[in-house]
């Protein structure tokens, strides 16, 4: 068996024509990974240009509404860009650049992840490309027009369901075109390795804040670690150091669109079973001859048939759980969370929230949770005001 | 000799693709009579997949094209069936993504290749490090697993040469990215000929981008067989139901100029 396996998942399940780009990719990655200089770099990249350490909020408000745990937000909202997603973009460009790459490709759902993309790109001053489903360039069109300011190139796909799937499937045709000057910056802890563990480690950063930060305000450990997963790589990032933590529960939740039991969602460990796609094994949304079920989600972010291979080898050994959560759900957390708080967050992390509401009010007092607010919602508006009938004109 | 082989001992092997399925499975069967009849050496019949990554715009077209019409990977194994009672000897191989094959279960996935008459299968999203997937299973129904080389292989080439099945043959990648006609053909093929010959007896063939019967002839001089897939579901694309004669005559064409 091959290389990057979580138990039976992962792997490298692509062309031949790619095989050598992924073994460089790798061979740089474990290089730079312990180059001082670069680890130099990127940690000010994060910090000065980022805005890392993200904020660790003390949900007051909320904690004392639902009566339970307390309720920490980690606030990957207020990173630059909006999102957790320039964590992992900041290293994959950096690291690109350090192997001699002039250009940067990247799929994207929501935008947030192409908009991350189109930033670092701009910043080191590389070519970018970024391929959006159509019907994701129609539902955040002014994340469409960000990208574009930033000097990126966006594709829109019009294969298949034109979403998330699409995108990634065209972008990895692009790669096996091109791949002399051309890294693909994967957005999730998906794909062929090295790609699973190179987001990880980015997104790590967020695990190792929210560690240190809890331990500081708390002086103990959370009982609950909750983020909202589609390929999952803010919940890997939120997760990560707290694995060994055996006492920390840790959460992913699922986009379950109009319910998990309707053709219209994106609950992958619920419905999904083992398959071998976009470069991995994991769970997937398919058919009994393993066609890939076009899939549903209020959020564009979580609208995906599969789950990276960290977390399907996670839910295989029962250390996290995955739940999932509706639409209506996530909706009604977004709106509880900015009437409580004075957060908007994305609808992806409200999916999150929604969770926590669930489970807030039994635990006791004493006990505390840590959410991840994976970005913020000023993208989603128009689209939850369209969900609850408003005319708006944007 | 295995039928495999034997496309190989009738001069420079021309081998056709079509996805099955497209426009139905009755005119894939039609199809594959007469690209046998036109001279087609070996016939690679694709199992439609919903995500296929490494097709180009024409095959993807033909995979949604054969879903939509409902064809499964049990209409393909009817169809190959079909095609084995009539033509005994040509040599049959199946292509598709490995989560069709996976999804379907190995071991059974393989037993029906076998009782329909399959000889080979092409995987391209199963590189060297993965063909441990099925190249067990494959071998004791003996479908042979097809390797593929690519532009990019360079060092990689002699390992995957070395071991490749010797009841197949090699699928040289003819240039970067999917597959699609194009109007010329840039890598330098003759060196990983080379490579390849050096490691290995085993036939290869050259596909990706071959279209025109000059191409064809090329590419013949140079490998000992040439795969063409694009121009020929394009016809079934353009033609619809009616497509078997214009194929028929392309299949033709094609393999009249490989010497």
């Amino acid at each position: 068996m091959s290389r990057g396996r979580y138990g039976i998942h992962g792997g490298q399940y692509v062309p031949e024509t790619l095989m050598n780009e992924l073994i460089k990719l790798e061979k740089a990655y474990e290089f730079y990974k312990q180059d001082e200089e670069f680890n130099r770099e990127l940690q000010t990249l994060l910090k000065e240009y980022a805005g890392r350490p993200s904020l660790l909020y003390y949900a007051e408000k909320m904690t004392k509404d639902l009566g339970g745990a307390k309720i920490y937000l980690k606030r990957e909202d207020l990173n630059h860009t909006g999102s957790h997603k320039i964590n992992n973009v900041l290293g994959q460009i950096l690291l690109a650049k350090k192997m001699g790459k002039t250009r940067v490709i990247a799929e994207t759902g929501a935008g947030q992840h192409g908009v991350a993309t189109a930033t670092a790109a701009a910043l080191m001053g590389m070519e970018c490309e970024i391929f959006m489903g159509k019907e994701d360039t129609d539902r955040q069109a002014l994340n469409v027009y960000r990208m574009e300011l930033l000097g990126a190139k966006v594709h829109p796909v019009m294969t298949g369901t034109q979403t998330l799937k699409d995108a990634v499937n065209e972008a990895m045709r692009e790669w096996t075109a091109r791949v002399d000057d051309t890294l693909y910056v994967l957005g999730s802890v998906m794909g062929p390795h090295p790609f699973p563990m190179i987001v990880r480690d980015f997104q790590s950063v967020i695990s190792r804040e929210a560690r240190e930060q809890i331990l500081l305000k708390e002086g103990k450990l959370p009982s609950a670690v909750v983020a909202c997963v589609g390929g999952g790589s803010n919940a890997m990032g939120t997760f990560y150091h707290f694995i060994p933590d055996e006492g920390v529960r840790l959460i992913g939740c699922e986009a379950a669109g109009h319910g998990v039991h309707t053709d219209k969602n994106a609950a992958t460990i619920a419905n999904g079973t083992l398959g071998v796609f976009h470069g991995m094994k994991s769970y997937f949304c398919q058919n009994e001859y393993g066609q890939i079920a076009p899939v549903y989600s209020i959020s564009a972010g979580l609208d995906y048939p599969g789950i990276g291979p960290e977390h399907a080898y996670l839910h295989d050994i029962g250390r996290a759980e995955y739940v999932p959560v509706t639409d209506e759900e996530a909706v009604e957390a977004f709106e509880y969370l900015a009437r409580t708080e004075g957060i908007i967050c994305a609808i992806e992390s409200a999916h999150a929230v929604a969770h926590v509401r669930k489970i807030a009010p039994s635990m006791k007092p004493d006990e505390s949770i840590i959410v991840c607010l994976s970005g913020r919602g000023d993208k989603d508006v128009a689209a939850i005001a369209r969900y609850r009938g408003v005319d708006i004109h944007e | 000799m295995n039928r495999i082989r034997k496309a190989f001992e009738n001069g420079k092997a021309f081998i056709g693709f079509l996805t099955g399925g497209d426009p139905n499975i009755e005119c894939s069967e039609e199809f594959i009579g007469k690209m046998i009849e036109a001279g087609c050496d070996l016939v690679e019949i694709g199992i439609p997949f919903s995500d296929p990554i490494a097709e180009g715009p024409v095959i993807q077209g033909a995979d949604l094209r054969a879903l939509a019409a409902g064809t499964t990977t049990d209409d393909i194994f009817s169809l190959a069936s079909k095609v084995r009672a009539r033509y005994e000897d040509t040599a049959l191989v199946v292509m598709t993504y490995l989560n069709p094959v996976y999804k379907y279960g190995y071991d059974r996935f393989f037993e029906n290749c076998k009782k329909s008459g399959i000889d080979g299968i092409i995987v391209p999203d199963m590189p060297f490090e993965e063909k441990g997937e099925i190249q067990e299973i494959a071998r004791k129904n003996d479908i042979a697993v097809i390797s593929m080389i690519a532009p990019t292989s360079e060092e990689r080439i002699r390992a995957i040469a070395e071991d490749a099945d010797p009841n197949g043959f090699l699928y040289i990648v003819s240039s970067m990215g999917v597959t699609g006609m194009r109007s010329e053909i840039k890598t330098d093929l003759a060196s990983i000929m080379q490579a390849v010959r050096s490691a290995t007896d085993i036939p290869a063939a050259i596909g990706f981008g071959i279209n025109t019967p000059e191409q064809a002839a090329k590419m013949a001089r140079l490998a000992d067989g040439v795969i063409v897939g694009s121009a020929i579901v394009r016809l079934a694309e353009q033609y619809g139901e009616k497509a078997g004669d214009a194929i028929f005559e392309y299949v033709k064409s094609m393999k009249k100029k490989m010497i």
